[in-house]
């Protein structure tokens, strides 16, 4: 692949299609500023300001907006103990970029886009997650321009930590539901 | 259409395998690739359902024994050559041969970077009120269009409740028949595990997709 791919781009460039230092920018911008962290961050921030919390769940993008860059019709979702929300896109792999950066391999593969749907539970166990039979499993199949932020359960044993110490604790997988945020003895 | 890309339910393709600590790109030419397919998208060459219709036109089995970036690579060899704007005795030389073709927003540069690093909108003014609100039962209709559709099978024939309206949105189906954005209502329709599964759906399972007017029939 990596003598395909550099032909198709020698290609690109001499015909005057791309300038290489955009490409070089594009991905620079994936590997270095946009990722988790964004999306973990406005989650903390949604633990200790109700307000914040607030608008995030009536309007995702306008309230990420006014911390960070966030295209439209981000969607944020809150897990509750009765209510356990997971994102999959059955279709191709739509995934919210601007909140979390690129997807990783294994929400692309076909295995989590046929079985979330279907079996989601079965899917958490491989993930080692196990719920309540008495949680509803709510799964969002992204199948338009929307794109859907879960906000997990903020862990006990947090209380008076900051915004920048409980992000510490959101992990990626937490954010699409198939994963809890970390424990507050995992972060030091 | 009916294709290998609309995997909602399948069963077969084996556990979820999650890498720890997994890298942003596993091998170089995967970012090169999606740099272009981004860079080659913002220049206007083609818009985002005609990039996603693209991938579902590869024929199912290399679809199914191609990577994800390997995908994305092949579409966009396949659509540049489509659209003339790469012509295939380029692609066996590895170089370019001739001058390329005027792109609808000209040539990717370095400034053009930060625009594309927020996703745009595709919402759009509603052209007449929405047919259904929250909490009317629905049912996804048994379609089966030949072109890109974003009513996945796994729907269809079932019946759901509306929970969310999102406004109106460009309607894939039409853009990629070359009919325009043709906006419609977008809603969130909520399905539950056994109206989809039947009697061995996991308990307390709903899924929701998110629909287009079109694709809705009041139950």
């Amino acid at each position: 692949m990596d003598l395909r791919v550099h032909a198709l781009q020698t290609i690109l460039v001499e015909k005057g299609y791309v300038e290489p230092a955009g490409l070089d920018h594009i991905i620079e911008a994936y590997e270095t500023r946009i990722g988790p962290h964004i999306g973990a961050n406005a989650i903390a921030k949604a633990w200790t300001d109700p307000v914040f919390k607030a608008s995030l769940l009536a309007d995702a993008t306008k309230a990420v907006g006014a911390i960070g860059r966030v295209g439209d019709h981000l969607v944020a979702v809150e897990n509750t103990p009765q209510v356990h929300n997971m994102v999959v896109c059955t279709l191709c792999s739509c995934y919210p970029w601007d909140v979390l950066g690129l997807p990783p391999v294994w929400y692309k593969s076909f295995a989590y886009r046929s079985r979330a749907v279907k079996e989601p539970r079965s899917v958490l166990a491989d993930f080692g997650l196990t719920l309540p039979a008495s949680t509803q499993i709510r799964v969002w199949d992204s199948t338009a321009e929307t794109r859907f932020l879960v906000v997990p359960m903020r862990p006990a044993g947090t209380d008076g930590w900051s915004e920048e110490k409980l992000a510490l604790l959101v992990t990626r997988d937490s954010m699409i539901g198939t994963g809890l945020p970390k424990k507050p003895d995992e972060v030091s | 259409m009916d294709g290998i890309h609309d995997m909602g339910g399948m069963d077969g393709f084996g556990k979820v395998v999650p890498e720890p600590d997994e890298p942003v790109f596993h091998q170089r030419w995967e970012a090169t690739v999606m740099a272009m397919s981004r860079a080659i998208g913002a220049s206007g060459a083609w818009n985002i359902d005609q990039g996603r219709y693209g991938i579902e036109l590869l024929a199912p089995h290399v679809y199914l024994t191609s990577s994800y970036y390997k995908r994305w690579f092949l579409r966009l060899e396949q659509m540049l050559a489509q659209r003339k704007l790469v012509d295939a005795d380029e692609i066996a030389a590895g170089r370019g041969l001739r001058p390329g073709r005027p792109l609808k927003r000209g040539k990717f540069t370095y400034a053009d970077v930060e625009r594309i690093m927020k996703r745009g909108s595709f919402g759009r003014p509603e052209p007449a009120p929405a047919r259904f609100k929250p909490g009317d039962r629905v049912r996804a209709r048994n379609i089966h269009p030949k072109a890109h559709t974003r009513l996945p099978r796994y729907v269809r024939g079932h019946s759901g409740t509306v929970e969310r309206l999102h406004g109106c949105h460009v309607f894939p189906d039409s853009v990629v028949l070359g009919k325009g954005e043709d906006p419609q209502w977008l809603y969130t329709v909520c399905f539950e595990g056994r109206e989809l599964w039947g009697d061995t759906a996991e308990p307390g399972l709903v899924v929701s997709i998110d629909a287009f007017e079109p694709y809705l029939e009041p139950v």
